[in-house]
């Protein structure tokens, strides 16, 4: 069956209805205005529930059927036990078990550990994924196994599909690492620790069932609450909702590449140069390599001058952490731990607060946090000549990561994008994305090893860093750099049909994945 | 020349930027490409075309051809091919790929050599981004690096690299092997503009002469015109007692280095952090590179993960008299440039001095002093040389006289 598209604001072909609901294309950056309401899920009565607030049921299997699982229903879980996690999985096991069909899973991103659930793809019980997919999980995708579209969305983007009734969720099976018979829970805590429970917040207010699942059952009340009780249907204890050193890695680790640490100190010397680093910064940056490595500069630099950054915002690294705790950071806002120093920070420091993305990503809101940041050091698999990026599918075509926060990311004051100029033989640089995951206006800087780049929209920064040394380059400069390094990469082949759709943050379709030819 | 079956190249999970070819010459049939490559979809079919071409080159139209491709880039391509292609057939034939020409520039015998980057010249992976690091010069080496049964393939893939990497005006080294292997080596490399070729285990003057021979002999063959310098390398205790005449032997030597692990084993000793055991050897050839008015160097430091160790061992290298240090790492070029050149306390006195001995000599005096302390003629050629070298190391101005006269008012 053929899908009607239409061409967006960004130029892509794009469909008008997904999985047989409307959809809207991109209209531009912040020209989709949204109108009605927030989603409300059903009203609840204490009648339903006992008086004694003790909430614990015996089994997930139990849990599932008394929140009235059946065909078709939406199931979400958050992904902040990572590659560690046993509970996501559990729940198609059960649902395959029982011989419910077409679920639609709603995580807030998948890791290698859910590849399994391709076999629930496969027997039927699993209609689509809306949400992140890499290896396995993204081929499987991309060669048009599953029988509905994938919709991939960034973690503001989801929040916003929650709360604008855009995805309803009808069950959310939420992991907690510490949770009392009430529903109260909290990240810190028990084998399982994960730090912060951000991404599990509006599926807690917003699921019409909550089923809250931990293997650490405490006394009244679990505090301090990031999941609060009188949002959670049942509690299901069991052995062990994950496995701690998939949970977090023990460390994160900085880049041993010469290479990659010599784009990090290019960032650095250039955030120094244009004057962005500043006393009183605001900066994210995540916990890849490159990012660590630039993180380890700027907090010497912050020494070195005496300066302190006001907040960072987290995916939080031990590296944060050191700022924090030698006095160049004021704040550490949170929205999920990445290693085993900022769990325990996140446990014992008040001024490393959880921040759930709810707040510091959605788009729908009265502001957000991402377009108060200075410093904003993202990724991306690809850049084209006119800045855009895509960060889902590489250049091969393969569907091979989610959007994490990046989309969100982009509002941020400088955007920099410090990347190789090519990955093995893969130039990063290309005349146009394969896939369009954000528009090239928000896309400020492109710092690769043999040159930076500005986008000729930020004449502030180019003026700030002419006369300073640095290698200045333009982007169709490093992008034929790479390709006499290279030679010129031919492009992927694909069928007409669409495999998923790429979400911009205010819910419109920025483009589509298409399948793979064979 | 044997059998009808040979391979070249790297493949595996931890092989970046390397192919295997796998190469059997058949009777009849074609050519026929088994490709497997994890840039199969973007550079397949420019592999395919390009495999074909340097196989035709060699004349081979019956053969089946496995390559495993790990994104290696065409230059690396064409060097495993050409290796696979030569253990089979008897051919004086090179597949060259192309020579830019920013590549073919020459360098001066006494420019710095502070900084100079090993490469193992059996893997490509190392090479690529090489010239983004600044060192003074970078080493292929063909030598202690490559195992033994890769010699032949290192040459061939450093021979591409040399012409088709861009190492961004690093001096261009080769360390080549000893004896007729090394002989070898220079009939592939020395046409592809290498500025300086590295003698290991060098022990005697007759060595480098016939070496400076066989290079002359080969710029005269090929016409060339860049130079190319020579440093000898002393790894054992006979070379360390025949240093200065190493040094002196020849007019190309620019610079002579000492090994220490090997000169360490050679001794029979274990070589330690303090370095005492190879004092002597370190001092001797110190002076025998000053005497001969060449570049002492000093061996590589090997904890590549200690950069405190790193810096105290630059320090006391320069402390003796040492010009340059090899580095096995990119990441410790930056903290060996920084013990060897002057720091800027060190510049601001020697400016001092070399003021007040032209102001001493302009007014007529024969005794140079600086407030109350007096100051011999030594120290104040010592103070020329420190000021000499900020200024072409671009840490002082070339007017540098006016602006520390300025501050001084």
């Amino acid at each position: 069956m053929a899908i009607a598209t239409v061409i967006n604001a960004a130029g892509r072909a794009v469909p008008t209805e997904i999985n047989g609901k409307p959809a809207i294309p991109f209209m531009g950056v912040g020209k989709h205005r949204p109108y009605g309401n927030k989603y409300g899920p059903p009203i609840p009565s204490c009648s339903d529930y006992p008086d004694d607030g003790n909430k614990v049921v015996a089994t997930l299997e139990e849990a599932l059927l008394r929140c009235g699982i059946r065909d078709g229903m939406t199931i979400s879980t958050h992904h902040h036990l990572r590659d560690g996690d046993l509970v996501s999985n559990r729940v198609f096991e059960i649902a395959s078990a029982m011989g419910v069909k077409d679920l639609v899973w709603f995580p807030s991103a998948s890791f290698p550990c859910n590849d399994p659930v391709i076999k629930y793809l496969q027997d039927g019980t699993i209609n689509r994924i809306e949400g992140s997919m890499n290896g396995p999980l993204g081929r499987f995708v991309s060669e048009g196994n599953m029988k509905g579209t994938a919709v991939l969305r960034s973690h503001g983007g989801r929040v916003q599909a929650i709360q604008d009734g855009e995805v309803k969720i009808d069950i959310a099976v939420l992991a907690a690492p510490a949770a009392d018979p009430f529903g109260n829970a909290r990240g810190t805590g028990g084998s399982s620790a994960c730090g912060v429970l951000g991404y599990a917040k509006a599926d807690s207010m917003y699921a019409d069932k909550v089923i809250v699942v931990t293997d650490n059952l405490v006394d009244l009340p679990c505090f301090p609450m990031e999941i609060e009780g009188n949002y959670v249907d049942c509690i299901v204890v069991v052995d062990k909702i994950g496995i701690p050193e998939k949970i977090v890695s023990g460390t994160t680790q900085i880049t041993k590449s010469p290479d990659r640490l010599l784009i990090a100190e290019l960032t650095a010397a250039f955030l120094v140069k244009s004057g962005i680093l500043r006393d009183g910064v605001t900066m994210q940056a995540g916990a890849g390599g490159t990012s660590l490595a630039i993180a380890v500069f700027l907090h010497g630099i912050l020494k070195e001058k005496g300066w302190k950054s006001k907040f960072g915002f987290g995916g939080s690294t031990k590296y944060m952490v050191e700022m924090l705790e030698q006095g160049q950071m004021g704040y550490i806002l949170d929205a999920q731990a990445f290693d085993l120093d900022s769990v325990i920070s996140v446990g014992k420091n008040p001024n490393h607060v959880p921040y759930p993305v709810f707040n510091a990503y959605n788009y729908h809101s009265k502001g957000n946090l991402t377009s108060m940041m200075d410093i904003m050091i993202l990724g991306a698999t690809e850049v084209d000549l006119n800045f855009n990026g895509n960060v889902v599918t590489h250049s091969d075509g393969y569907l091979l990561h989610g959007i994490g926060g990046w989309q969100n990311c982009l509002h941020a004051r400088n955007v920099i994008l410090p990347l190789p100029l090519f990955r093995d033989r893969i130039p990063v640089i290309v005349d146009e994305v394969t896939t369009l995951c954000g528009p090239g206006e928000l896309i400020d800087v492109i710092i690769t090893e043999r040159g930076i780049a500005i986008n000729p929209l930020r004449q502030d920064l180019i003026d700030s860093v002419k006369d300073s040394g640095l290698p200045l380059m333009t982007i169709a400069m490093l992008k034929e750099e790479a390709e006499k390094i290279c030679g010129k990469p031919s492009k992927p082949e694909f069928d007409d049909e669409i495999v998923a759709a790429i979400k911009w943050v205010d819910g419109t379709v920025i483009d589509v994945v298409r399948k793979i030819k064979k | 020349m044997n059998g009808n079956f040979a391979k070249s190249g790297n493949s595996g999970p931890k092989v970046r930027s390397d192919c295997e070819m796998s190469l059997e010459l058949r009777e009849e049939g074609g050519i026929i490409i088994e490709l497997k490559s994890k840039v199969g979809v973007l550079y397949g079919e420019s592999i395919r075309r390009q495999s074909i071409e340097i196989l035709n080159y060699y004349q081979i139209r019956d053969a089946f051809l496995a390559i495993d491709d790990s994104g290696a880039l065409p230059f690396v391509i064409s060097a495993r091919l050409e290796s696979a292609i030569k253990k089979l057939i008897s051919t004086k034939l090179d597949y060259l790929p192309e020579m830019p020409k920013e590549n073919k520039y020459s360098t001066l015998p006494d420019r710095f050599r502070f900084t100079r980057l090993y490469l193992p010249g059996n893997t490509p992976g190392l090479m690529i981004n090489a010239g983004l690091h600044s060192a003074d010069g970078i080493i292929l080496d063909l030598e202690d690096s490559v195992a033994p049964g890769r010699k032949d393939e290192a040459r061939i893939l450093v021979r591409n690299a040399l012409r088709q990497l861009d190492f961004n005006g690093a001096e261009r080294m080769v360390r080549i092997n000893q004896g007729d292997r090394g002989i070898k080596d220079l009939e592939a490399v020395i046409p592809q503009n290498v500025n300086l070729v590295l003698i290991p285990k060098c022990e005697d003057a007759g060595t480098v002469r016939n070496i400076e021979e066989k290079i002359s002999g080969i710029r005269a063959g090929a016409g060339l015109e860049n130079p190319v310098y020579l440093m000898p390398i002393i790894e054992t205790a006979l070379g360390v007692e025949m240093a200065f005449e190493i040094a002196r032997s020849a007019s190309s030597v620019v610079a002579m280095a000492v090994g220490l692990e090997d000169l360490t084993a050679d001794m029979g000793v274990a070589r330690t952090r303090e370095g005492g055991e190879t004092l002597y050897a370190r001092t001797r050839i110190v002076n025998a590179a000053k005497a001969a008015g060449i570049q002492p160097i000093d061996s590589v430091f090997s904890d590549v993960a200690d950069m405190e160790g790193l810096l105290q061992n630059v320090l006391s290298s320069r402390a003796l008299g040492f010009e340059g240090m090899g580095c096995i790492h990119p990441r410790q070029i930056p903290v060996i440039r920084k013990g060897f050149i002057p720091g800027a306390e060190e510049i601001e006195k020697a400016g001092k001095i070399v003021m007040a001995s032209d102001d001493a000599l302009s007014r007529g005096l024969g005794v140079v002093s600086l407030g109350s302390k007096m100051i011999d003629p030594p120290v104040v050629a010592r103070a020329r040389k420190i000021i000499s070298l900020a200024v072409k190391l671009g840490l002082l101005p070339g007017n540098w006289m006016d602006e520390m006269s300025a501050e001084g008012k």
